[in-house]
């Protein structure tokens, strides 16, 4: 790779989403933004060995995690991402508030008791402005860590799910526990957020 | 043929769904429930909504000055290797 244009381009597209991996493994932003330096070095010294076997995503997520991983262990990462997720998965949690559904032993137990609200039938540019997702940033950022870190990679970088279960040593079933609740939570958090807009 | 799913159950369903985890079994009764429960199918939509949404939620964008570093560090490896 020897091409300037070509690396700049990359970095241009790359740069910031690996960045907020990063940062995902190392304690502040200026580590992070080392360990992203040395993944480029890498990405160019390795770029010959690329194959193409794998999307050019998955083998940057790669390289970058490696570092950043072997980086946080050095830095004294305070828990384990395993230990981390582990404790979240320990206690169960409702996707929907159990209030909606109606009561055991009724008829049409645990089916909705009223329909739920509705936000999903909004024109587009109110659903998808900058406000809502700005409510959609602030509850992502005050997740338990594993669920941030997991809806993280896949909604906001897009990354695949065994990208995903490789670079946080995580099983696939429990990758898409964590994964469900943190989108049940923001999903429940629109919910609040059109019912007071409209209240 | 197994037991219908209840809404309480098929909303626990969704993520797996989306990423066709479901087993083929669990998929023919989640697509059945949808058939006639109109309010599940306003939830998966709004679950699709959401994960729009996380996505439109915009990357710190990196520091111009760390760009130039890296920019920097490129031709300090190229010129190394000419």
């Amino acid at each position: 790779m020897g091409d300037e244009a070509a690396f700049v381009e990359l970095v241009g597209r790359y740069g910031a989403l690996m960045l907020q991996v990063a940062r995902l493994y190392v304690p502040t932003r200026s580590v992070a933004e080392e360990v992203v330096q040395e993944a480029w070095l890498g990405v160019v010294k390795g770029i010959d060995r690329f194959e193409g076997r794998s999307s050019f995503k998955t083998w940057l997520l790669r390289i970058l995690t490696n570092i950043a991983k072997t980086r946080g262990a050095r830095e004294g990462r305070s828990v384990p991402f395993s230990a981390l997720a582990q404790a979240e998965l320990g206690a169960a949690e409702a996707s929907v508030d159990p209030d909606s559904f109606i009561p055991r032993g009724e008829r049409w137990a645990s089916y909705w008791s009223s329909a739920p609200p509705r936000f999903d039938d909004l024109p587009e540019v109110r659903l998808m402005s900058a406000e809502t997702v700005a409510v959609a940033r602030d509850v992502i950022e005050a997740l338990p860590e594993a669920q941030r870190t997991v809806i993280t990679m896949r909604d906001m970088a897009g990354f695949a799910p065994e990208d995903v279960c490789e670079a946080l040593d995580l099983s696939e079933g429990n990758q898409r526990v964590l994964l469900h609740r943190a989108r049940s939570k923001v999903r429940r958090a629109l919910e609040q957020h059109f019912e007071e807009a409209d209240a | 043929m197994a037991a219908e799913l209840t809404c309480k159950e098929l909303v626990e369903l969704v993520t797996e769904y989306l990423d066709g985890a479901l087993s083929l079994d669990e998929l023919e009764r989640f697509e059945e429930h949808l058939v006639y429960c109109a309010p599940c199918v306003t939830h998966v939509e709004q679950m699709r909504d959401t994960i729009r949404l996380v996505g439109a939620v915009r990357e710190e964008d990196l520091d111009p000055v760390v760009a130039d570093e890296l920019l920097a560090a490129f031709r300090g490896w190229r010129e190394d290797t000419a």
